[in-house]
Formats: C-alpha cells, structure tokens, sequence
C-alpha cells in the first residue's frame, strides 16, 4: 500500500518513487511475497489474501514504466494468477526486462549503514545467496477490519474463525443473521470484480426484503432548464483530464491546454487531475454556466466509459448532453505510445483539435422514452441461471429459463460436495425444486435460442423447444450458459481406465466405487489442458478441487497414498487450510514445470497392472517414479459448446479464450456493453460454486434495476429525413431491417420517413442514400467532414 | 522507394463504436503498444462509412484509411452494416486504383470489443505498411494534386455510384464468402468498368480540360490513364458534344 501511494500521482512525491529514507530514486527493488499470509506460525494468518501476487505484479508492471532501468526481483511462493486474464498479466510483468521472479523463501539480513540499502537471503539452485537492494516492498496480506468484532456485537452477526464475515456457504452474502447481507473483503479476502458483483447481490437481497416499498423514497434527478443556444455562436469549452499519472505522465498536459486555447471557437480551456471525481464534474458544470459554454470536449478517457458521466455534467449545467464530446487521449493515446511521449502529445493535440472541430458542429438532441417489458429471459439452467432466474421471480418479475438439456442442473449434477463439506445434490435438488414449482418461472428445457431481436428493455427471443417454436418478448437477458470440463487428449485419459478427470473422481468418490477405493496409491496432475499456448488462463478452480478429493479420498480410506504433481497450487483464500490440512494428511505435493510435463506409461509387472507417473523434482533435483493405482487429471473449464452462437445471437463479444466478456473486467463484471444483457456464472471465466451464487445474485441485481423502470431512455442519435433531397429510390427503405424507415405520402410525392422509435442509428441508410437526404443525427456527413478536415489540418 | 525515416504517416480511422472502438479501448486497457498514426473517427456502424469520408481522407492527404467493424456475423446492427462496409471496400480500392492512389491505402479489419491485443497487431502491422509507401503519392510517383483531383471527380460521381451499387450490384448473399464471389465474379468485371470505372475516367477527363490541358497526350499522362483509354473516351464525349477535337488538340465544347 505505500508502494502504491508512492506510484500514484497524487502521492507525496506526484509519482516519483523515492525511498522514503533519503529520497533517491532506487534502482534495485525486492517484493517479498505472502507477508503476513499462508502463515504456519500459532495464531497468524493461515488464509492466502488472494490479491497481492497480481497486486505486485501490477506494482512491478507500473514501476518499471516510471523506473525503466529498474532491476527488480520478486520474491514468492506459489504464484496464483487464478483471476480472469490475470495468467497474461503475469506473463507481461514477467517478461519485462530486468525483472526476474524467483521461487524462494527469504530473510531479511541487514541494512547497510552508509548506503541504506537492505540484504536479502533467498535461495537458488545453486545455494543461498545474498544480495543487497535499495528498496524492499513487503506483499503484506489482508486482515479483518480493527473494528471486525464491535461490528459483530452491534450487528449481532457471527465472525468466522479467521476474524471475517461468517457467511452461508451456499449464499455467500448472506451473514448469519436474517436481514443482514455483507459484500466486498468482509467476507475475506477478495478481489475488485468479486466485491462489484456481491456489492450488486447483497443489494438484491436487501430489496427483495423492502420489495413492497420499493420506489418509495426514489425521487426523480430534476435539471435545470435547458439553454436555447440556437442562435449563439458556439463557444467551446476543453477540459484536459490528466487521470493521475495514466494521461499526465506520458503526454505535455499544459502544452495540449495551452494548443487547444488557439483552437477556433474554443473561450476556455481547463487542467484537471481527475475529470471524473464528483467535485471536479460538478465544478465543470459550474463553469459551463459562469463561462456561458454551449459546446464541450473532455480530453480524458473512453466515451464508452465516460461519455454517459459527463453528458450528465452537460444537463447539471443547463446544456444539451449533445453538444459533447470525448477525446479519448488515454485508451488510444497515452496507454498505447507511452514511450513515444513526444509523438504521443502532438497525437493528443490532433485528438482535441478533431474533438473540437466536432463540436463546433454539434447540434442539440432530444431523448425519448420507451416502455420497458417487465419480464426477463435466462439463458442456461445451471446454479447461475436458477439463481438468478429465482431471484428476478421472487422479486415478482416473469421469468424464462431455457435450458438446452432435458432437465435444469448443469455442471452442479456432476458436483456433490465442496471443500467446506457441503452437500451440493441436496442443495441442487432444493433449487431445482424451487424454480420447477415457482409460478413465475417459466422453465424451459430441451430448448434452443435460435434468434435475438430488439433491443434492451424489448427484445424478442426465438427458442427452439424440441421441433417447436416459440417467441418470447422480455426486456431483459442473462446469459448463464456456463462452462464444460476439458477432456483431455494426454496421460493416457480414455485409454486407460485407471486414468480419470478430477469431476469423474469425484463422482466415483461419491459413490464410493469399490474400484477407486481399492487403489492404493493416487497421483493427481494438475493444469490438464490450460496454463499452455492453446488455453492461456487458469480453471481456478482445479487445485482446491485436487484439495477436496484427496481429503475425501483420505477420509474414506486414511492409508492411500496420494501425490499432487502442481504447477503452483493456487488454493486462494481461506481454501488455503484445505491445502495446509491435506499437506498435514500426508498427500505429497511435487511442483513440476510446464518443460518438463509428467510421463505417464500404463506397466505390467509381476501380475500387477499399473500406472508409472515420472516426475522431474525440482528441489531434490532428480526424477521420481511413482507407481499408482490411478491418475487423475485436473482438465481445464473450458467455454461452453455454443458460446460464439450465443455471443452472436445476443451482440456481446467473448473474450480471447472463448469466455464472454464482461463491460468492464473491474467495474462491471456482470454487464455487457450492449445494454440489457447480463452474465453470470462460468461463462464468464470458471469459479467456485460460491463465486457463482454471488454473480448470480449479482446479475439479477442489475437486471432488476433495469426491469424495475417502467421505460428506458433511447439515444436521440437517429435518422432524420430531408423531403426536398429525397427522389423516393428506396435505398434506405431497403437496408433497414429494423423496418424504421417506410415510404409516406405528402404533397410532393412519396417520401421516405423514420420511425425514431425504431431507429437504432446504425446510419447504414446514410451511406447508401445518394442524395444525402437521409442523415443521422449526431454523425452527420458535416460532423465526420470536420473531423476529417481536422485530422489532417497539419499535413 | 524508400520512405524517409522521420515520416509520420497519419491514418484516418473509422472505428465502430460496438467493436473495433471496444478493441482499441482494450487495447489500451492492456497497454499494448502500436505506432502513434492512427487519427480515430467514432461511428457506430463500420457500415456508416460512406465512400465520400474515404475519398475526403486521402483529398486531404491522409497516408492511410483505416476501417475498423465488428466481425461478420458479429455486427451489433440488425441490418448487418459490417457487410456493406465490404462491399464498399472492393468498390473504393477499384475507384482509388483508377485514380492514381495505391489501394494498400485503405485497409478494412475485423476487431472485437474483446480483441486488444489483434487492434495492436493490426495497427503495428497496417503502421508499417504505410510507413513503407511513404507519404501519399510517394509509392505511387504521383503528384499529389492529380490525385485529389482524380480523387474530387470520385466524390462528384458518389451519388451515382450508390445508384450503380444498388441497381447493378446488390451482392445477393449476406456472407464473406458471398461477397468475395460476387467481386471475382467474371461478368462483375467489364461490367464495373463500363458502369463505374468509365464515368469516373470521362469525369477526370474532364476535369483535365477544365484544367487547361491541350491534347489527349498531356491528359494521358496527367491522368496516369492509357492513351488509347483517353482517345477511346475523347471519341465518346466528342460524340456526345462534350469535347471538341481538333488535330492533336482538344477543347471543351462549352470552352469554344
């Protein structure tokens, strides 16, 4: 945490990194991983915190652009990039120059007394070594909040052993005391997109309680009256966003300021650090109104973020939201040519002048409203989509699960105990039975999404149910439609019967097959299809998965002996005691690297058939054999079959490895870009069946905050016919499929006209209308004419 | 030729909000790295690029166009305009081919919302390509105010390009497969020519003579079009009574 303080531009040195002690830059810097986590010692931390191996890899990603000729060496144990993309993210912090990660417990020797700088023993293959660096950062790990136990007593809510939230394993939001629901790291440690999606689920909880007064205490935002600036010249104001260090580091922001002043139209040009913070936005509005501004460009970031944040600016100031724009100096200037800083600022200019070029050309726009369809459609019929398609019907909302399966269930079926101990079938049975029974849940299984319509608020869906079809108009969408389980093509899998996936083990374990019980030795092989060039990312939830069966095989039977072959063990959280107490059971655990894989041969001898697994050990340093009785591989959790037909039928993307991918990885984990479409479960990237829960509840949160309004807004950005240019030829009635555009009578003939209600303002008409007739508003051929024109103004 | 070293290539890019433009956001996101060329033009539907924004870019002397949509069958639009932004791209390469600018130029690309690390390989690798060519005109030995005037006579004639397209050319399959058909197609060929190609060479005719130019060799060669092309034309319009030929020199008949 003070690593990130001194990174941050509004830190004590505005993003400098000098040691605290005398001030200098340092050159040579340790992170020292898993402080005060994964402890062993009475009384300390035994959980794992989760975020601080990818929390440090960031630390080192950014310090190394502020410090290029950094040396910097981290110190860890497992490395556990378990989140979504985080594998790549540590393959990039990696692979910087300079920066080396090295697998080895530490101490801290001395510090040296003329220099400052601090010794550090770490081990390598070639024995202990001591180096000296400027700068140590200590990975410390997360405890319970101070105040965690006055918090228990006034809220008469229990703390687990840990200090934590107690939750209710099978609602993790859920606290031990009816009525109050907790989300974010109380409930342990946890990571951004986590806490987004339980803050979302707590507060669908919460409002199925208060759901028979909800709306009471809204009240309606009123804006002032909006300025007729018709008349007026337009007098444009540049707001110039540094966003910390991740615009004002790599490009001049005075230089751009003190450019944009000379631009035509422009009377006020304006720095700010953050754009976005509320009092900034608020201080904006107040001087759009002092400086009589009826035109403005924030050069900051997105408008695919930010556009909706600052169009809102525009209102509070009495302005039409149309009259603005967004540089976007950040994702597609600094972000992408922070070592070409000159370049980058003379690209940043040619950004604001384009913007303002724009929005000198801007005109006003009215919104409008559309009813919205109070039913919502849940596509998949696993735990996620149950989950949320229970949550939107308790809440009183019509809801449709399709399920492509003869019956509801999913991965779950296959599931039938968690690493806490819990009875998933039980669990599984109740859902079903819930959602199966719930007169405002319309299950359908055996059935097929065969095509999207619409648009948020109303769409019309087509399923397939067997060899009918039905159509189903709802206003909103979740998508749920999960993962499956590799089946893996290596180690022998389904060539050998001794050869079987961790879910089959679990099956067989549930079971107690007498076969599986009779083995009498067991090597489990973890990242089975995943962690390689064809799936860059980690299942996450494999190595706790390898925890709970082998604690269950042991409790079936104490004496078999049981090795894990791992790559690193990413038991994160509090599954870290799983991992202690299976080590403390006696399951041997053999790190291997992905070079040097297992081998696997099926043997015969002396009447006796069974498998050899040779693994390279790297701390003895020599290659063991192990002769067992079963192999089980812990296969990836890869997409599920129909995904890219799914992702095209609802218009959302899918991320580089086939999972859906999410508004925003951080701040909307359970949004699409596309408005109301919503995601949950392992179609998002594989979780626990708890992380699931959560993001159900989460998404149908955020799809009740939608359905709950009784219209939506559409964008004012629609096409608009001239009759005087329009010669009647039908091009634009042609291509629009949505069927807004149709042939209307008037004194002067047939002309075409635009249903805005219909318009989605993809101006596809436009371009095939020959005589500029038809024209869609806010993307007019004059507003792309002058931002071409300004583009290349210096040429 | 070589381009010179400090040449800075500006790009005009058309991103489509849905995709291409979530794609260089992301691309961002994850600070990949491209070369700083690219001067981004937001619309929501790569299919809202019209063929004039493209003729006005490299009018203005951008190095390179650059179309960023959704990829087919991906299109966040009902209508599909991702497609039309193929076909207008087959059709704006015949038309920058015919005036004189190297169709490499203008480059249309298929980028997710969740594709940042393809926005970076695509501008990394379209960077270069114009960085290669050098500045407009340089690849091409062409002085840049021919171009823009092959490039103003393109522009006049849009309006009856999009009358051709949706008279003579509607591509009746909405597949990639479909659309790469109907351009091989044999009979597409002399057809376009007559059809679009031949109007545009008259028109720079034309605008040659406007120009000054005396004889069919001078607009020849200004044009960068064959002679016996620009006689088989003179012939035409003098036949229409648009140009009047006498001996080796040529006059518009309004001009006499």
């Amino acid at each position: 945490m003070d690593f990130e303080r001194l990174l941050c531009s509004t830190g004590p040195h505005e993003g400098q990194i000098l040691r605290p002690s005398d001030k200098k830059h340092p050159h040579k810097v340790a992170w020292i991983h898993c402080v005060g986590s994964r402890q062993v010692t009475p009384g300390g931390n035994s959980y794992c915190s989760s975020v601080c191996c990818s929390y440090t890899q960031k630390q080192v990603i950014l310090a190394k652009d502020h410090l290029p000729d950094m040396h910097a060496k981290i110190f860890h144990n497992d490395i556990r990039s378990y989140g979504k993309d985080f594998e790549r993210f540590y393959q990039r912090a990696q692979k910087l120059p300079d920066v080396h990660f090295i697998r080895s417990y530490v101490s801290v020797g001395s510090e040296d007394p003329v220099t400052g700088d601090v010794s550090i023993r770490y081990t390598t293959p070639d024995g202990v070594v001591e180096e000296f660096f400027e700068l140590v950062v200590l990975s410390v790990g997360l405890v319970p909040p101070k105040d965690a136990p006055r918090f228990s007593k006034v809220f008469g809510i229990e703390l687990n052993h840990h200090g934590f939230c107690k939750v209710d394993p099978f609602n993790p939001l859920q606290t031990s005391r009816p009525g109050i629901f907790t989300s974010g790291a109380f409930q342990g440690p946890m990571d951004i997109p986590e806490s987004v999606m339980g803050a979302s689920g707590a507060a669908v909880q919460a409002s199925f309680l208060l759901k028979s007064r909800r709306g009471q205490l809204s009240e309606d935002r009123v804006y002032p009256a909006e300025k007729d600036v018709s008349e007026e010249e337009p007098k444009v104001g540049v707001f110039v966003c540094r966003c910390g260090a991740n615009i004002g580091r790599v490009v001049d922001v005075p230089g751009i300021a003190e450019y944009a002043k000379g631009l035509p139209n422009v009377v006020h040009v304006e720095e700010s650090l953050f754009a976005c913070a509320t009092n900034t936005a608020k201080a904006i509005s107040d001087t759009i109104r002092d400086k009589g501004l009826n035109r403005v460009v924030v050069a900051a970031c997105t408008p695919r973020t930010h556009e909706p944040l600052f169009r809102d600016t525009l209102r509070e100031a009495g302005v039409n939201q149309y009259f603005f724009d967004m540089a976007n100096i950040r994702e597609h200037c600094t972000w992408v040519h922070s070592k070409e800083q000159e370049a980058a600022t003379q690209k940043a200019k040619d950004i604001v002048r384009m913007s303002v070029a724009r929005a000198g050309k801007l005109e006003p726009l009215d919104e409008f409203s559309l009813p919205v369809d109070k039913t919502a459609l849940v596509v998949g019929g696993g735990i996620a989509g149950m989950t949320s398609a229970h949550t939107l019907a308790e809440q009183g909302f019509e809801t449709y699960l399709i399920e492509k399966a003869s019956d509801l269930g999913g991965m779950a079926s296959r599931l039938h105990y968690t690493l806490e101990g819990m009875d998933v079938q039980v669990f599984l049975k109740e859902l079903k039975k819930k959602v199966y029974r719930h007169p405002k849940i319309h299950a359908i299984t055996d059935a097929a999404v065969t095509g999207v319509d619409g648009y948020v608020g109303n769409f019309t869906t087509t399923v397939k149910v067997k060899n009918r079809v039905r159509t189903i108009k709802h206003g909103a969408a979740i998508i749920a439609t999960g993962a499956v389980e590799y089946r893996p093509t290596e180690y022998l899998y389904g060539e050998n019967d001794k050869v079987m996936t961790l879910l089959e083990m679990e099956g067989r374990l549930a079971k107690q097959e007498e076969k599986l019980l009779a083995a009498d030795s067991v090597v489990m092989i973890q990242c089975v299809g995943c962690r390689n060039e064809d799936r860059n990312y980690c299942s996450r939830v494999c190595c706790s998965g390898a925890m709970k069966n082998a604690l269950k095989m042991k409790s079936l039977k104490p004496e078999v002996d049981i090795y894990v072959l791992f790559r690193d063990i990413r038991t994160y959280g509090f599954r870290e005691d799983y991992y202690r107490e299976a080590s403390n059971q006696n399951v041997k655990f053999i790190r291997y690297e992905p070079q040097d894989k297992p081998l696997v041969e099926a043997r015969e001898e002396g009447g006796r058939s069974f498998i050899r697994v040779t693994a390279a050990d790297p701390i003895l340093g020599r290659n063991l054999e192990l002769d067992v009785d079963a192999v089980v591989l812990a296969a990836a959790v890869i997409p599920s079959p129909g995904s890219s037909e799914m992702a095209r039928m609802f218009k959302v993307p899918l991320g580089p490895d086939g999972f859906f991918q999410e508004a925003h990885a951080k701040l909307r984990p359970v949004d699409f870009a596309a408005e109301g479409v919503f995601l949950c479960g392992t179609a998002q990237y594989p979780k626990h069946l708890s992380e699931t829960l959560t993001q159900a509840y989460g998404a149908a949160g955020r799809a009740l905050t939608l359905l709950s309004r009784d219209t939506v807004v559409a964008s004012g950005a629609v096409c608009d016919v001239s009759n005087d240019a329009c010669i009647s030829c039908g091009a634009c009635v042609s291509v629009c499929t949505y069927g807004a555009i149709s042939f209307e009578e008037t004194p002067r003939g047939r002309k075409a006209r635009v249903n805005a209600v219909l318009c989605k303002g993809d101006g596809l008409c436009v371009a095939k209308c020959p005589t500029a007739a038809i024209s869609l508003s806010h993307y007019t051929d004059g507003e792309v004419f002058g931002q071409i024109d300004a583009a290349l103004e210096t040429v | 030729m070589a381009a010179p070293s400090d040449f800075k290539p500006i790009i005009v890019g058309f991103l489509c909000n849905w995709c291409c433009y979530g794609g260089a956001d992301l691309c961002g996101v994850s600070r990949f790295q491209y070369p700083p060329y690219l001067r981004v033009i937001r619309l929501m539907c790569s299919g809202r690029v019209d063929l004039e924004f493209i003729f006005r870019a490299f009018a203005k002397k951008a190095d390179g166009v650059f179309i960023g949509g959704c990829h087919l069958g991906d299109c966040h639009y009902n209508p599909e305009g991702n497609y039309d932004a193929l076909g207008n791209s087959f059709v704006a390469k015949r038309i920058l081919e015919n005036v004189g600018v190297d169709p490499d130029r203008l480059r249309l690309e298929w980028v997710s919302a969740g594709e940042g690390i393809r926005f970076a390989e695509v501008m990394n690798e379209f960077g270069a390509k114009i960085k290669n060519l050098g500045p407009l005109g340089s690849s091409e030995g062409r002085e840049v105010a021919d171009l823009q005037a092959g490039l103003e006579a393109a522009t006049q004639l849009v309006p009856y390009f999009k009358l051709v397209e949706r008279e003579r050319f509607r591509v009746p399959k909405r597949t990639e497969e479909g659309y790469r058909e109907f351009f091989a197609r044999e009979d597409y060929e002399p057809l376009f020519k007559e059809l679009v190609l031949d109007k545009l060479t008259m028109g720079r005719i034309m605008g040659a003579l406007r120009a000054g130019e005396d004889s069919a060799g001078a607009i020849a060669q200004k044009l960068g079009v064959d002679p016996a092309e620009v006689a088989r034309h003179l012939n035409l319009l003098s036949q229409q009574g648009m140009v009047r030929i006498d001996g080796s020199q040529v006059q518009l008949a309004l001009a006499a």
